[in-house]
């Protein structure tokens, strides 16, 4: 027994892990009488990638390049592969991933199974509608070989299905071209929330990334900055800036982001990020993983962990309720740092489950204060409903059963396609089983 | 302009999973000649086809082997060195017994201090005579914390490890005058598929790895890996018997 706790560290609890390393021997190591999950990096912040008591299929050393070819971008791997593999493979030679997260270090079974977003949703949809193939094995010993042309029906329940189709072993990936290490990045600050639609409206067309950090404390004038940029050209190509990696190397014995701390921080982020307006270059590592140079942030949440809550709401509602949730925040105080609005685009998801849909989704995390902190998230629920939205499940370790129903409505036709041999803290939450 | 030729490697048991995670630095270096010495050729090649990968203008190799066959060992080092002699070879293989079976069937015990033991000595034996002529290179073999003091849960695969500590230090001694290195790693407990059965903390891998190829690189004698292995070794071997004797390690 190894004890494992997700991202959020709410809590830890005794896991049998196994570990998977040889592609070809996976049918056999599935086998057994107790349910599992496969586990990667468990960067997911709830229960999505645990399973008190009862097995773990390690993915982590399952990570083997397969294939690439360097002329069409196509890469095929084994789940296990990080994201930064792939970037570090694939940038020296012109290719990079068309959709990344704000981690690297996640594996691409898990970047699969939560078919996640980045800042270029608008443009490119979500990380599934990228994957060509995949492979997929039951743990009846089935396996099952599946893309958007063929058997359709296993690849739309697999991406977006949170592992609980089978094991995904491997996958095949197109990437897309890249010039350049380098972005070319405008930086916008606003003082309204008007400003931020304005911003993300105008920028929908010409620019390929666009993401907004808010300050959640700033209630009826909310002040944020937005953020935009554009792959640079191949001209661009100086060296990766050092980075100096930080790291938190213990869990303090309270959340040092708490309502003190909290204004401080927000208020030093805007004015740095004011005096930054206008255009700069940034390395893609800087660009889409800020947080991946602090190693642990995870930590400063204290040692009852922290939520992350992220909604997305469709563009007719979106106004309304995200002022709205962010007057609730701003109500509660120990609001949160990472707050981040960014719109997705009119591409639809390649799975039945996936969290991505066209409108706006807001990113808002909370050290976990219990009863007070899920008071909040029953008026955030209220909202999020009544705006008929969803949360995003890899975040998750609370919604209540009627939002998950509403959200996710395919969810009796994705049942069809469970692995009976695979159970998660989440699917056991949610679905009951 | 001439490019400088690639680093020649060469790795006994490619399929071990430390080996391909070195396998993994060495070719995010620079571009090198790889050797993958193996038993089971099937596995490797999905090595070798990730290492290609990683980088394209490396040439890997896969050469099946017998393992514990002295005349066949010697034909992988006679070849490597007619391939053009070697910078460096990693010998890796092993495989952990299950310690209360050998005592009970000794040829399981016979099996798992040939495969640990013995095998890679001559493996290394025969590679040595290469590189006293070649007057380069560096040979590395992988040893184990095991092999530094017998206990009764491992002493079958700690016994066959403590050879290969004292041949190292043999091959050390008769190589200190030339500039051939002997590098003998001592891992403590790593997360690969040897120690599956294993429920204790384990060392990543990929720590592991990197530990080994930079040690290689400064030729440093002894690496314990990760480093503190080396100070709770040293206690472990100097316990006074009556202590450790009643220990249940």
């Amino acid at each position: 027994m190894v004890t494992v706790s997700s991202w959020g560290r709410l809590n830890s609890s005794e896991h049998k892990v196994r570990r998977l390393f040889d592609r070809h021997r996976i049918v056999q190591q599935l086998q057994g009488r107790q349910t599992g999950i496969a586990y990667g990096m468990g960067r997911s912040y709830g229960d999505v990638c645990l399973n008190p008591h009862g097995i773990l299929w390690n993915t982590a050393q399952l990570d083997r390049f397969i294939h690439f070819d360097a002329n069409t971008g196509r890469l095929t791997c084994e789940a296990g592969v990080l994201l930064s593999d792939i970037q570090q493979l694939a940038i020296p030679q012109g290719w990079a991933l068309p959709v990344t997260p704000g981690t690297r270090f996640v594996t691409v079974g898990g970047a699969i199974a939560n078919d996640v977003h980045g800042k270029n949703h608008h443009a490119c949809g979500s990380f599934g509608n990228h994957i060509r193939r995949l492979k997929l094995i039951r743990t009846d010993g089935t396996v099952i070989d599946c893309g958007p042309n063929f058997r359709p029906d296993w690849f739309a329940a697999t991406i977006g299905g949170f592992g609980l189709t089978g094991v995904i072993a491997e996958a095949e990936i197109q990437l897309k071209q890249a010039d350049s290490s380098w972005l070319e990045v405008e930086v916008l600050p606003y003082d309204r929330l008007d400003d931020f639609f304005d911003l993300a409206d105008s920028s929908h067309t010409d620019w390929e990334y666009s993401a907004a950090w808010i300050d959640c404390l700033s209630a009826k004038n909310t002040r944020g900055v937005f953020m935009r940029a554009n792959p640079a050209s191949a001209a661009v190509n100086q060296p990766p800036p050092r980075n100096r990696r930080l790291s938190i190397p213990f869990t303090p014995p309270l959340s040092l982001i708490n309502r003190l701390t909290l204004p401080l921080f927000n208020s030093a982020y805007f004015h740095i990020n004011k005096r930054r307006t206008g255009r700069h270059l940034a390395h893609y590592q800087n660009f889409f993983y800020p947080l991946d140079t602090v190693q642990g942030w995870n930590r400063l949440y204290g040692p009852s962990g922290f939520f992350q809550y992220q909604s997305v709401v469709p563009c007719r509602w979106a106004h309304d309720a995200i002022t709205a949730m962010l007057a609730e925040t701003a109500r509660y105080g120990d609001g949160s740092f990472l707050a981040v609005l960014k719109t997705f685009g009119r591409i639809s998801a390649a799975g039945i489950m996936s969290f991505p849909q066209e409108g706006v989704t807001l990113t808002l995390d909370f050290a976990n204060r219990g009863s007070a902190t899920q008071r909040l998230f029953k008026r955030l629920d209220a909202i999020v409903h009544a705006a008929d939205g969803r949360l995003y499940l890899a975040k998750d370790a609370r919604m209540p059963r009627d939002l998950f129903g509403s959200g996710y409505p395919r969810l009796a036709e994705f049942l069809r396609y469970r692995d009976p041999g695979i159970s998660s803290a989440l699917s056991r939450r949610l679905i009951g089983m | 302009m001439m490019q400088s030729p690639k680093k020649r490697i060469v790795i006994i048991g490619g399929n071990s999973t430390i080996a391909e995670h070195c396998a993994r630095l060495w070719v995010s270096g620079s571009a090198v000649d790889l050797t993958l010495v193996v038993r089971d050729r099937l596995k490797a090649e999905s090595i070798a086809a990730d290492l290609r990968i990683r980088n394209p203008q490396s040439v890997i190799r896969v050469r099946e082997a017998h393992f514990t066959e002295p005349s066949a060992i010697q034909a992988v080092a006679d070849e490597s060195v007619d391939q053009g002699g070697v910078d460096i070879v990693l010998i890796a293989h092993g495989a952990l017994p299950n310690q209360a079976l050998c005592q009970q069937n000794l040829s399981l015990a016979h099996e798992a201090l040939t495969i640990n033991g013995v095998s890679p000595a001559l493996f290394a034996e025969a590679f040595a005579g290469h590189m006293i002529k070649a007057g380069r290179g560096t040979l590395a073999i992988i040893g184990s914390v095991a092999g530094d003091r017998g206990r009764k849960s491992n002493y079958v695969y700690g016994a066959a490890k403590g050879l290969l500590a004292r041949y190292t230090q043999g091959l050390q001694h008769r190589l200190a005058a030339t500039n051939v290195k002997v590098v003998l790693i001592k891992p403590g407990p790593t997360e690969t598929p040897m120690t599956a059965q294993l429920n204790q903390q384990l060392a990543p891998v990929k720590d592991v790895a990197r530990c080994i190829v930079d040690g290689i690189d400064r030729g440093k004698p002894i690496i314990y890996t990760p480093a503190k292995w080396r100070w709770i070794m040293a206690v472990v071997r100097h316990l006074p018997r009556f202590i450790f004797n009643s220990l249940n390690i």
